[in-house]
Parts: structure tokens; sequence; C-alpha cells
């Protein structure tokens, strides 16, 4: 008998829209009223396109393999939540400024987790994980515990509203979509896409094969962190305020969405549209247990299960007989 | 190979480096706190320290096999709320160890789920105890969502206060798990041990049961986690879901600084040990330090990043000379 398969990504698609269904019948669901489930399908998508931005570097680093994972994304977004809010101040001229800050320490903080990992030879888990305890320890210096600032009127136009009134579609719906299709370009048709692919499946014949893996583990893990301070400036732009939990609750969820979306957790394989799909799966099931009113505790609980269950299903090792 | 001089020492001795840490921060301490070597300041320290040594055995026992176990500290948070709302402040002698033991028994539990998915469903380490750290914290946090609780005050006082023979309570504890780690390493188990951490298909080829052998680590180290979370309770007195969670990330560097490699196989329990209470006397000095309170975390975290990387820094420097 052939096994039917269907791809990671669309699995987790038919998932998301059965899930959604599901919240529909919920007691405070949107039930049989199309215009509510519109308008909650909208902003479950503004919701994901946040986790989404964050789960992209993790998604890169997670193909480019040897256990790679950036647990230092949480803090990352919120030190530049925190760094955007306190340079804009209010004032639009200084957005640029703030946005190009915002990814330097992004990219830095990658860089020095690169730098650990690739020279030093620690386990990239191990390393983040200390890269996150040094990102809080920073942002407790950097605040002193409360933090003065405000995000700029265009941030909260550009990000938070629609384009025009007509159309009913957040920006960062759209932002996420163009940063995707990106994300695609970079993934499936540059050197870069086609080489992270590559030391994610073996390092020693990528090497042999001419891809200066030292180099690349570098450049993917700073761009990870780019893409985290660059979700940080989103969030900010969104929500309008900060505080010093802020990028911490995306941490976990942004693993198990690369996780859902069928990208190989040892490396090698997957994709950003995977990631995607994973995403919108991730934010729903999040709602769905806020909508549910089910405690913090019970949240922790389902996502820890989800991601066991999934890496059951896609993360089996080879056998030891084999 | 014929290895010379300081590799063949190190070959030989991988706690040595450990040693030599051990006896810097000590003199660095003492001149800081020259009455550290006092029956009561000694206790102080030794009773804070224990826990996490108690965590990093199970640790080194789960990276000498070659993983590594991310939901220690989660562990440890489990039994410390559980003991903390079930024993209650007035609880008979009865209730203290009907508790404790089931404590022990959930400690147990919870590492033979980690290794089950990880030994038999043939997971990745890191992500799987990743995923059930998550699930376990989240545990927790149902058993007491807000911290409090408590526990008789007589049972906190025998792990404060108990000095036989003059000696801190934690001095007969740490002496008893050495002369069990001395007996283990010397049987067939703890050849196995390091055989599967050195090279898990070719222990399968020699006939070594890997799948048992890894399955044990993880009871081990669910073991030693709810003895570290007794401790922390009877230290603490009382309850809070969230006290593991950072611990887990001090175990694998109190491992690293303990001379075992991360990758399994080399090593042992001494080492680690030591690289606790490394660990643990560096905690003091940075507090005597009289560091800016806003820089504590930093300087901590900072510290614990370059423990991690210190195995790194010399073998970039072995490198280079030879």
């Amino acid at each position: 008998m052939k096994r039917i398969s269907i791809p990671p990504p669309v699995a987790a698609l038919l998932l998301a829209v059965i899930l959604f269904l599901l919240s529909g019948l919920l007691p405070n669901g949107f039930g049989s009223n199309l215009d509510v489930a519109r308008a909650q399908a909208l902003n479950i998508l503004r919701l994901a396109a946040f986790l989404g931005v964050i789960a992209a570097g993790q998604t890169l680093v997670i193909i480019s393999g040897s256990e790679g994972i950036d647990l230092s994304a949480g803090s990352v977004v919120t030190l530049t939540a925190i760094l955007t809010y306190i340079l804009v101040n209010g004032a639009d001229e200084r957005v640029l400024l703030a946005l190009l800050v915002t990814l330097l320490a992004g990219a830095l903080i990658g860089f020095i987790n690169g730098v650990g990992i690739t020279f030093l030879k620690i386990s990239p888990f191990v390393m983040t994980l200390g890269m996150a305890g040094v990102v809080s320890g920073a942002i407790i210096v950097i605040t002193h515990g409360n933090v003065v600032g405000k995000v700029a009127p265009i941030m909260t136009r550009l990000i938070a509203r629609p384009l025009s009134p007509n159309l009913q579609i957040p920006n960062a719906i759209l932002i996420w979509i163009l940063f995707g299709i990106l994300m695609w370009l970079l993934l499936e048709r540059t050197t870069f896409g086609r080489n992270l692919f590559a030391i994610g499946v073996n390092r020693v014949t990528a090497r042999l094969s001419g891809v200066d893996v030292t180099r690349m583990n570098l450049a993917t893990y700073a761009l990870a962190g780019a893409l985290a301070g660059f979700g940080g400036f989103l969030l900010v732009g969104n929500t309008g305020v900060v505080h010093l939990q802020l990028g911490q609750p995306f941490l976990f969820p942004s693993i198990a969405a690369v996780a859902v979306g069928g990208t190989l957790l040892s490396g090698g394989k997957g994709s950003y549209w995977g990631t995607m799909a994973g995403v919108i799966v991730l934010t729903l099931i999040t709602s769905l247990l806020t909508t549910m009113q089910m405690p913090e505790s019970v949240r922790r609980i389902v996502l820890g299960a989800t991601l066991l269950i999934l890496i059951s299903i896609y993360g089996r090792q080879r056998s030891l007989r084999q | 190979m014929k290895l010379s001089g300081w590799d063949a020492l190190a070959a030989r001795q991988p706690a040595l480096f450990a040693l030599v840490m051990l006896g810097l921060s000590l003199v660095i301490n003492l001149i800081l706190q020259p009455n550290m070597f006092a029956r009561e300041t000694l206790n102080s320290n030794m009773r804070v320290f224990l826990p996490i040594i108690l965590l990093a055995v199970g640790q080194a026992i789960v990276i000498l096999g070659g993983g590594i176990d991310i939901s220690v500290g989660a562990i440890a948070s489990i039994v410390n709320t559980v003991l903390a709302t079930r024993i209650g402040l007035e609880g008979s002698p009865e209730a203290i160890w009907g508790f404790v033991f089931l404590s022990l028994g959930i400690g147990l539990l919870a590492g033979a789920i980690n290794g089950f998915f990880i030994a038999y469903l043939r997971l990745q380490p890191i992500i799987t105890t990743y995923a059930t750290s998550f699930l376990y914290a989240g545990l927790a946090l149902f058993i007491l969502p807000n911290p409090g609780g408590g526990i008789p005050a007589s049972m906190a006082a025998l792990y404060r206060n108990s000095t036989p023979f003059n000696l801190p309570l934690a001095f007969f504890v740490i002496l008893i798990i050495l002369l069990i780690w001395l007996y283990l390493s010397s049987t067939r188990y703890g050849k196995f041990l390091y055989a599967v951490g050195g090279k898990a298909e070719a222990a399968y080829e020699t006939a070594v049961p890997v799948t048992r052998v890894q399955f044990s680590t993880y009871v081990i180290s669910g073991l030693m986690a709810a003895f570290s979370g007794i401790a922390l309770t009877m230290l603490s007195g009382s309850g809070n879901a969230d006290i593991g969670g950072p611990m887990t990330l001090n175990s694998i560097t109190a491992v690293v600084i303990g001379g075992n490699a991360l990758s399994g196989g080399v090593g042992g329990v001494t080492g680690p040990v030591m690289g606790a209470i490394t660990l643990g006397i560096i905690q003091n000095i940075i507090s005597f330090a009289d560091i800016d309170t806003w820089w504590e975390t930093f300087v901590k975290a900072a510290i614990i990043v370059m423990a991690l990387a210190a195995p790194g820094i010399v073998n970039l420097f072995r490198r280079r000379r030879t």
C-alpha cells in the first residue's frame, strides 16, 4: 500500500483552518456570523505577523543544522523593543535611526552567538541560552527597571492600522506577506540560501564543495539576531508600550512554529512557508486558550505537549540498527 | 597516538581544570570573606550550593551518556510546588516522609518520560527535554500559580542547621554521592555509560544495551532533580513554580567547568561537583564585590557565558601552539 503523504506546510495550514473553525464553535466564538469571523481571522493574522518575523531567524538557524537554535531571540525582541521605544521617544524623524540601531543590535548579539558557537565550540542551545541571560542583564542595566519613551505616530500608522480605511487589512499583515516573499527569495534564490541548506545537510561535504562554513555560520546567527531585532521593532510599533518581559512569550512558540512547519530540527530541510503556517497554528492555539480563559500554566503545558508530539512525528533519528 | 605534557594530564585528569578554578575562586572568596571556613558561614554557603550540586550530578550523568537534560530545573520546580502545597505548615512526620517519597517518584517518572522519548523513540535530547521542560514548568505553575505555601519549620531547620561532627550537612551528602559514583564507575554500568557517550553506534555493535543505558541516565537525572527540589524547598521554606528554571543553565555550566565534554563520554562526577561549588563561590564573590545592583544580573550571566567559553578558549590556544 502506498502511503499518502501530505507536505508538512500543507498539513499545518489544514490544521490552522480546522483550529479556526473549532474556535468558532466555542460559546463566545464567532458562530455563524461571517463578519465577526473575518474580523477574528484578520486579528489572528495580525498577531501572527510578529511571531512570524521572530520565527524567521529561528528558521534560518535551525536549517543551518548542527543543533542550531536561537534561545536569545526572546530577550533580543525585548531589548530592541525597548531601544526603539527610548530612541524614538515620539518623534517620527527618529524612526529610521531606531530601526537601524535595532537591526545592528540584533545582528551584533547574533554575531557573538555565532562566534561562541563556531570558534569556541559551545553548543548553540547552551550559548544562546547564556546569551539570553546576558541580554536580560543588559536590559536591566539600560532601563534601571523603568522605561521612559514613546512610539512615534508614524509607526502606529504603518504597522497597526490598515493602509486605507477601505482596505481593512492591518499593515502588519501586508508587511508579513512582503517579508515572507523576501524570505522565500533568500532561501530559494540566493547563494546564501543554497549554502545554508548545504551546511544543514552535512557540514563536511559542504566545506569540501567550497562553502565557507565558518562564515556561513556567523552570517546565519547574525542575520537571525537582526531578524529578532526587527521583530521587536514591529512589536513595539503595534503595542505602543513595552515591558521587561515583552519578548519572552514569543521564544518557545517561535521554535514550535518552525517544527510545525515541517522544518527538520536536525537541519538541512525546511521552508519559511512552513514556518508561516506553523506560526498561524501556534497563534491560533494561544488565542484559543486565551478565549477559553485558561491560565498561563495550561498554556505552557499545551505548548510543551504540542512540540513533544510534533517532534515525535517528524524528529525521529536514525535507528541504531541502521 | 601518544599524548604529551599538558594534553596527557588533561586527558587523564579531566577534573584538573575544575580543581584549579575551585582553588582560585576559594582564595578570592577567602580574601573577601576571611571567616568563610567558620562553621556557621561554611554551613550557610554549602546549604545554598547543595541544590545546584545535586542538579549538576544528574546533568553530568546524562551528558556523560551523550545526552543533555534541559528539564532538570522544571522537575525541581514541580517537586518544590508539591512539597510546599501538600505537606502544610503543621504536617506530621509521616506526611513529610510520604511526600518526600512521592517527590522522588515524581522525579523518577519525569526522568522516565524524558528517557522514553529520547532512548526508545530516538528523539533529539535537547529539543525533547526543552519541550518537556515547558510541560513540567507548566505543571508546577498549575500546582502553585502564585509563590507561597510552606513546610513545617522543623523540616526546614533540619536542612538549614544540621552540622554533624561540626561539618555542614551538604558535605555528607556530597561524600555519599561521590562514594556511589566511585562504585558505579567501576561497575559494568559505568563502562557502558562511557561507551554510549563516546560513540553510541560503536557501543551498539559491541552489544552494549545502548537504549537501556540512555534511558537510565534520564531517570537518574530526574531523581537527582527531585533531590534538588527537596533541598531547595527545605532551604527556602516555601514554594515558587519558577524556582528551578534558571538553575538548568547553571547545572550545565557546572558540568562544563567540571571538565566533561558536552559531546559525551569524557569526564566524571567529581569535576561537575567542584564546578557547581565554584559557580556558587563566584556568585558569593559577586555579592561581596559591591557591584551596582543594576549590573548584578548582567555580570552573573556574563560570567556563566565566560565559564561556558573557557574550555573552548583553552582549546583554541592549544591548537594555535601546536
